[in-house]
């Protein structure tokens, strides 16, 4: 395999030789017609409580289950949920999302997730990101396989972009991916040393090496054409601090940029609410805190993009979810199903998909959780179908052969 | 020497055999495989020793006199040398502090340890209850112990000027300063200050990551300043060959345990001591579930309706024969995997929270007849059962090829000779799976000393950072900022999340973001901004022609020299850090 990848590499920089502009950075600059489809793929780490981000307030069971930590119906104040369709409410701290949903350009998929029963953080973040739930030793990850291959074509050294110190497990694998902590740090640290690392790496009889030092400093050029740059969010976008508003912001930088991105990676943690998730009153609290900002950052992503937000569809997802009934420190436990978002691209939004399974004690799985009706690479398959337009899924899912598209995105 | 370099480029990419190596070229190339890197004067004292001597004396690291320094670098770090149930007490984690809050533990002795308690009890109290939400009051301020000038040092002087201020710090008062000091000028004060109070001040910030910190420390001053370098080597494979994620729960307290009883003392014994080692041990019992693992319906519900029933887990099973003996292609089926994941039932860790022990409980344990690979396992075995199992796995045929091809794939070349693989796999057998054997019939072989082997390896993050403090003789006083470099360069110590452990292969260490983070550390280190190491800048003034052989030991490429611009002189790119940016030097 690294044969064959070193062979185009190699075979690139003899039709451009030295100097020349590499063909896709061509491409990017003069024709807008090649713009890429992006998908941006969102962890939230430590299992989020799905049944408190969207509300199944239709369900009587949901409040016997919950006595103090459930949010209430519509029309109970500020605090209440935000009605999607009479049975389902989004949590109030999740308002920035209104009004993408009302725009139809918000999915949701409830009862969503892994069906392997694992409810170890570790594992399930670990079959989630792999997609392949059960397998310990998949070394690869579904965003790295569901990169579209497109054979002869010099790629984009930043095709493939995790936000973070380190390269996410979701997309290790045989395509190119970069690690990106902070667009304005990758470069070489001294300009000197740039030129002259780059005279070495260009001219070393050392394969690999020449290979992948052209692409890290093709790949530091284009940065530094972004990092010349103040960068403002357009409409008034506003992120908030932390670290997903900090992510988000940093790949709508490089969409904006055409710089050739195809799949990005940010992840954001704390989710993991044991103890306390609900404050004083519905409205407050840890969980509420943290959707707060998931959807500050969510929604200014979204209006930063504007029309761009076209070629762009972002998917959110999580370990499992939580045990339907609260626990004795007004929290939740480790579960099973959960819920996810898509918006953007061609996503058919303003609608809540996936079976809903219920709550009463027979409906819930192992008599404590929500019971899982769609599995995430129904939701995942999908877009990267139809969106990313790879549907050779059987490489992005080897052990999922059948997937069932619930219909996100039209064509 | 260019000829050569010349000449061994070309048999890489025809992948023909190839003529030997000249003496020169032996002794780097040994240097370079079996230890982290040669040091100044290395390539002498090999010389004189000769060759095959040498790697006789690495082979048999109890014969070599150990480094003094190495002791004293390694003495502060207490959690490498505690017991798994006291490195839990010393260092509490948040479970533990909660019992300790809710009185079920006591408070601990040591006035630091309890300190950093209190706090974390306030902090955690703090969340419970949105309205407490008063800061935290240290039993003395900081305005109380120090002047307005010294705390104006401590926050905005330089190193010299806060070791002054913690220099002048009556003895008594330390712990009280150390308690007083707020937590954002307790990191950044981390770098200026001795071990024993650097220790302090991270147990008042986070009592648990203490054991983190040792263990890559640890792992750090044995790869830079061990005499004892293959030895060091073997420890890196065989934790990465039998990988466990540090950060998986109970492992963070068990993974100083499991490295130095588990692994280190077998490195270069017999595997079959190795591996049982291994499953035996809490560490890997835990990382791969094996201790939640119960025969079919001997499990009882206790107490907890909630939780469910448990069942067989066939995780270890599985990694066992795919990743630790047989490999892949080894020869077994999914109902082999069962079949030993029920040998396995019931060997489990007693409190597996609290950094129990290995506990064999025979209740959950499968009593009925087993089929593994063939081989009939007769009912009533008992703990018996799953030893059989790894006489089977160490003594099969697959695991001595898979083994030996992992371990030249490690020492020798990505992908090694069929007739190298076999000549080990042999020994292997012959030898009853001793590892001090495999590797002498790999390090004499004539495949190791080939022109298709010389210069063959990319040195992966740890090689690479731990080969330029070697070179260069960079003193080392805080070997953790060192670490965090190693994780940018993408192989964080101790973290890699799957039971596959790191790659040995050249491709998964170069990528655009690793290459950059490579270059970045060699100026950062060549510029003494790496926190805690310092070089020697006055040592590497020469030609751009001497220095290469300084870092490198022999001759650079003619192009990495001619790259350099004589004319330029820069201060934030000197030669010595772009020589060890550069491409000859990431690899061995």
């Amino acid at each position: 395999m690294t044969t064959r990848r070193l062979f185009l590499k190699s075979s690139g920089l003899a039709i451009f030789g030295v100097g020349a502009a590499p063909m896709w950075l061509a491409r990017a600059a003069d024709a807008p017609s090649a713009r890429k489809k992006v998908l941006v793929a969102v962890f939230q780490r430590g299992a989020v409580d799905g049944l408190n981000v969207v509300v199944p307030f239709g369900e009587k069971n949901y409040y016997t289950l919950r006595p103090t930590i459930a949010i209430p119906a519509p029309k109970a104040g500020e605090e209440s949920a935000i009605d999607l369709d009479g049975f389902f409410g989004l949590h109030p701290a999740l308002a920035p999302l209104k009004p993408i949903y009302d725009a139809h350009k918000l999915a949701i998929v409830h009862a969503v997730g892994s069906p392997d029963p694992t409810r170890s953080h570790f594992d399930a973040q670990d079959y989630m990101e792999s997609g392949t739930p059960g397998r310990k030793a998949t070394t690869d990850g579904w965003l790295n396989r569901a990169l579209p291959p497109s054979p002869g074509i010099r790629k984009s050294p930043v095709r493939a972009v995790s936000l973070g110190p380190s390269l996410a497990r979701a997309l290790r694998g045989q395509n190119e991916a970069v690690a990106i902590n902070n667009l304005d740090e990758f470069k070489v640290s001294d300009a000197d040393g740039a030129s002259t690392f780059e005279r070495m790496y260009a001219s070393t009889l050392d394969k690999m090496l020449s290979g992948t030092g052209r692409e890290t400093f093709d790949a530091a050029k284009l940065m530094q054409s972004i990092q010349a740059q103040t960068y403002t969010p357009a409409d008034g976008a506003k992120y908030p601090g932390g670290r997903l508003g900090q992510s988000l912001m940093q790949i709508a930088r490089l969409i904006k940029a055409d710089v050739g991105l195809e799949v990005a990676f940010a992840d954001v943690g704390g989710w993991d609410t044991h103890v306390n998730e609900v404050g004083q009153t519905p409205g407050v609290g840890q969980l509420a805190n943290l959707l707060g900002n998931f959807g500050q950052a969510l929604a200014a992503f979204y209006q930063d993009l504007g029309d761009r937000m076209e070629d762009v569809a972002v998917v959110t997802m999580s370990e499992f979810g939580r045990t339907a009934r609260e626990n004795g420190n007004r929290g939740t436990d480790h579960g099973h199903a959960n819920v996810m978002f898509a918006f953007g691209g061609g996503i058919r939004g303003g609608k809540v998909y996936g079976d809903w399974p219920g709550l009463a004690p027979e409906q819930l799985y192992q008599n404590r959780d929500l019971a899982l009706t769609t599995d995430f690479r129904d939701v995942l398959g999908e877009l990267v179908a139809k969106h990313l337009g790879n549907r050779q899924l059987t490489g992005v899912f080897p052990e999922y052969t059948q997937p069932k598209f619930r219909g996100l995105i039209g064509v | 020497m260019r000829k050569l370099l010349a000449v061994s480029a070309v048999f890489l990419c025809l992948g023909a055999s190839s003529p030997k190596l000249s003496k020169d070229e032996q002794i780097i190339h040994a240097l370079n495989r079996l230890t982290f890197g040669p040091r100044p004067g290395d390539i002498e004292a090999v010389r004189r020793m000769g060759v095959k001597k040498w790697i006789d004396f690495q082979l048999h690291p109890e014969r070599i006199a150990e480094n003094p320094a190495l002791a004293q670098k390694l003495a502060p770090l207490e959690s490498l040398r505690l017991s798994q149930a006291d490195t839990e007490r010393t260092y509490p984690n948040p479970q533990m502090i909660r019992a300790i809050a809710a009185g079920r533990q006591p408070m601990p002795e040591d006035p630091v340890t309890r300190a950093a308690v209190e706090r974390v009890i306030q902090r955690f109290k703090i969340k419970k209850d949105a309205a407490d939400n008063r800061p935290l009051e240290p039993a003395v301020a900081l305005n109380q112990l120090l002047t307005r000038e010294q705390i104006r040092g401590l926050r905005t002087g330089t190193v010299e000027q806060k070791r002054a201020v913690i220099a002048a710090i009556p003895e008594s008062q330390m712990d009280d300063v150390a308690i007083a000091l707020p937590p954002g000028l307790r990191l950044q004060l981390l770098t200026a200050v001795e071990p024993a109070l650097r220790r302090k001040l991270m147990l008042l910030t986070a009592p648990q990551q203490l054991v983190a910190f040792d263990l890559s420390e640890g792992k750090l001053y044995r790869a830079i300043l061990s005499n004892r370098q293959l030895e060091e080597h073997m420890v890196d494979f065989w934790y990465n060959h039998f990988s466990v994620f540090l950060d998986k729960g109970a492992d963070r307290y068990l993974v100083p345990t499991y490295e130095r009883e588990a692994i280190r003392p077998h490195v270069l014994g017999k595997f079959r001591n190795l591996l049982g080692a291994t499953a035996k041990s809490p560490a890997m019992l835990f990382f791969l579930d094996n201790w939640e693992s119960v025969g079919p319906g001997t499990a009882q519900r206790r107490g907890n309706a909630k939780r469910p029933v448990r069942g067989l887990n066939e995780n270890y099973a599985r990694e066992l024969m795919e990743l630790h003996t047989l490999g892949v292609d080894g020869g077994y089926t999914q109902k082999d995997v069962t079949e030993v994941a029920r040998c396995f039932t019931g060997w489990t860790i007693r409190l597996p929270r609290q950094g129990g022990d290995f506990f064999y409980n025979d209740r959950v344990h499968d009593k009925g007849e087993k089929t593994v690979l063939g081989v009939k396992i007769a009912a009533g075995g008992g703990q018996d059962d799953a030893e059989k199992v790894l006489d089977i796995l160490a003594r099969h045929p697959s695991t001595a090829r898979f083994i030996s091809k992992k371990l030249a794939q490690r020492f020798v070349a990505d992908d090694p000779p069929q007739r190298l693989i076999d000549k080990m796999a042999k020994t292997f057998r012959d030898k009853n799976g001793d590892i001090r054997e495999v590797m002498k019939a790999m390090l004499t072989s004539d495949e190791f000393f080939s022109q298709t082997a010389y210069r063959a390896k990319v040195k992966t993050p740890f090689e690479m950072i731990v080969s330029a403090v070697r070179a260069t003789g960079a003193q080392v006083d805080f070997a953790f900022p060192l670490a965090r470099q190693i994780a940018n360069l993408g192989e964080p110590l101790y973290r890699k999340l799957e039971p596959t452990g790191y790659s040995d292969a050249n491709s998964e260490w170069v990528n655009s973001a690793a290459l950059l983070a490579r270059m970045n550390f060699a100026l950062a280190l060549a510029q003494n901004k790496v926190p805690g190491s310092k070089l020697d800048a006055s040592l590497f003034n020469g030609s751009p022609e001497e220095v290469a052989r300084q870092v490198l030991f022999t001759d650079a490429q003619p192009e990495t020299l001619a790259a350099i611009d004589k004319q330029v002189k820069s201060a934030k790119a000197p030669l010595v850090g772009l020589l060890l940016g550069s491409p000859d030097f990431q690899r061995r």
